[in-house]
């Protein structure tokens, strides 16, 4: 089975894009990652991109040939949705792809735009991913749910607000070089704490913002890239997916997270590393109770301890695991179904050293990128490695 | 279609249908054989794939299990805010709904509380809603 090489990522700054068409926004960074990977984009083979609300935002659906389209690709493309895991899934079907061999040089990523919608509509456009029978028509919000799983936390494992609040100001503080992130500013705990409620315990600050973006990545196989010259140092070397019951209510577990616990079990034994390799990770972190939740099935925090994983140091740019160098979803952004490949794009550049905060991983050779899908109902989780 | 492929007429309830039932004071979950509750509409269950399906009746008391104070809701919603969402634990189902009651703006802490479940009514739409209640005393 060939290595799969990360040869070129591209990015659209994250925020809010005014009247950009959601095509525009992809094929800017599709000719980002072509341009970064080096290659002829008449030699790519497929199109694997991740979209969400498309339907409801821009009310265009079949999108997959829109997007190669306005990429400036004659080749077959599919449309992935699996929520916010959208792209992360369409990722590990290029993956999949070039390992099968039906495949030698594949485009994945993603798009959303939400700015198009209020807010209202958006919450409404979000709530799509929940059971729409058990828990939209009983009042349930997207924050509302992940509000309901941080109170089911505490309740079992302890931990506060202010705990998750040392999570946000992680993340913005690691947002402010990166020049794709939405909110490229620091916020206090006293921000946090101080900010309005959206679904108590949640507050505005434990909140991902509401995005425009989109994200691409050039995935080819080991021989690809030697027989073209391909700079690819960083291999995606595990893959794994897993899934759990749509509705809260319906889960064995409503304070964990099994379907990221199976994804990462499946992805480390996929690529031979177990936790204790991890030098990064980038999570999805689309409320601050969602980190804690995703090191504690990634496994670099215990169960229950995840929680004070920010606030001891752990996960911080000098701690033993930095996590979310790029700012996460909560202060990079999260345009829903570009995120699983801006997560890629992000790892890539952290192991390559040419994003603005790789000095803090200068040594790192094994990232772990985490995406997940509503309440994590489906999850996938990528390792990269720094491939010899 | 064989034995193992339920028909039409084998689902044992739909959704509306057990609205209704909880409206009446008859509310049930489905059984499987082997003990697993679960919520219609339902052909299979979930866990064990058995298509013998009974109905059984929903336990009068539920316990808050987790809950959220709601200040920023869905358009259909919108002048339900604030409003606590919760989920209670009812032995072999747990049920999602909007906790009446309870003062959302003074409440401690919910989870553990016991709770009846009944049909109600969004104040922003004449929508129904799953309710959940402290039991009468």
């Amino acid at each position: 089975m060939t290595t799969v090489r990360v040869a070129g990522v591209g990015l659209t700054p994250f925020g809010d894009h005014g009247d950009r068409a959601g095509r525009d926004l992809f094929a800017e960074a599709a000719a980002a990652a072509i341009d970064d990977a080096g290659i002829d984009r008449g030699a790519i083979d497929r199109l694997d991109y991740g979209n969400f609300m498309g339907a409801l935002a821009e009310k265009q659906g079949h999108q997959a040939p829109l997007m190669a389209e306005a990429a400036g690709l004659d080749c077959p493309a599919t449309r992935y949705e699996e929520a916010c895991a959208s792209a992360g899934v369409a990722v590990k079907a290029a993956v999949e792809a070039i390992r099968a061999g039906t495949a030698d040089l594949v485009i994945a990523g993603g798009m959303e735009r939400m700015t198009s919608l209020d807010t209202g509509a958006v919450t409404d456009a979000l709530s799509i991913a929940a059971d729409e029978l058990y828990e939209v028509r009983a009042g349930m919000t997207f924050p509302s749910a992940y509000a309901l799983m941080a109170q089911a936390y505490f309740d079992r494992f302890g931990g506060g607000r202010e705990d998750l609040a040392h999570i946000a100001v992680k993340n913005h503080a690691n947002a402010v070089p990166n020049e794709y992130a939405q909110y490229q500013r620091e916020i206090t705990v006293d921000d946090a704490l101080d900010a309005p409620p959206v679904a108590e315990p949640l507050h505005l600050y434990d909140a991902c913002p509401i995005t425009d973006g989109a994200s691409a990545i050039v995935l080819t196989s080991d021989e690809y890239a030697a027989t073209h010259d391909l700079d690819a140092p960083v291999a995606i070397t595990g893959v794994g997916q897993g899934g759990d019951r749509l509705a809260l209510q319906d889960r064995d577990a409503i304070a964990e997270t099994p379907a990221a616990t199976a994804a990462a079990e499946t992805a480390y034994a996929d690529s031979g590393i177990t936790a204790a390799d991890i030098d990064v990770a980038e999570v999805h972190d689309c409320f601050t109770i969602a980190e804690v939740m995703a090191l504690e099935s990634l496994g670099i925090a215990d169960s229950g301890e995840g929680i004070l994983a920010a606030r001891d140091g752990i996960t911080t740019p000098d701690g033993d695991c930095p996590v979310n160098l790029s700012g996460g979803l909560k202060a990079k952004g999260h345009p829903v179904g570009a995120t699983g490949g801006s997560q890629i794009a992000e790892l890539t550049r952290l192991l390559r050293g040419d994003h603005p905060n790789s000095e803090y991983v200068a040594n790192a050779t094994t990232g772990v990128a985490h995406n997940a899908g509503g309440t994590v109902a489906s999850a996938v989780v990528h390792v990269l490695e720094v491939a010899e | 279609m064989t034995d193992e492929n339920p028909t039409v007429d084998d689902q044992p309830a739909s959704y509306d249908e057990w609205l209704d039932a909880i409206d009446a004071g008859e509310g049930f979950y489905l059984e499987s054989p082997a003990g697993v509750g679960s919520l219609p509409p339902r052909r299979v269950c979930p866990e064990t794939g058995s298509t013998d399906l009974t109905h059984e009746p929903l336990p009068e008391i539920g316990t808050i299990e987790t809950y959220s104070v709601v200040h920023v809701a869905t358009p259909g919603f919108a002048d339900d805010t604030p409003y606590i969402s919760a989920i209670a634990d009812f032995g072999p189902v747990r049920i999602t709904g909007v906790v009446r009651g309870v003062d959302p703006e003074t409440i401690d802490d919910l989870v553990g509380d016991p709770v009846t479940v009944s049909v109600g009514t969004r104040a922003t739409t004449d929508d129904r809603v799953v309710v959940l209640s402290p039991p009468e005393s």
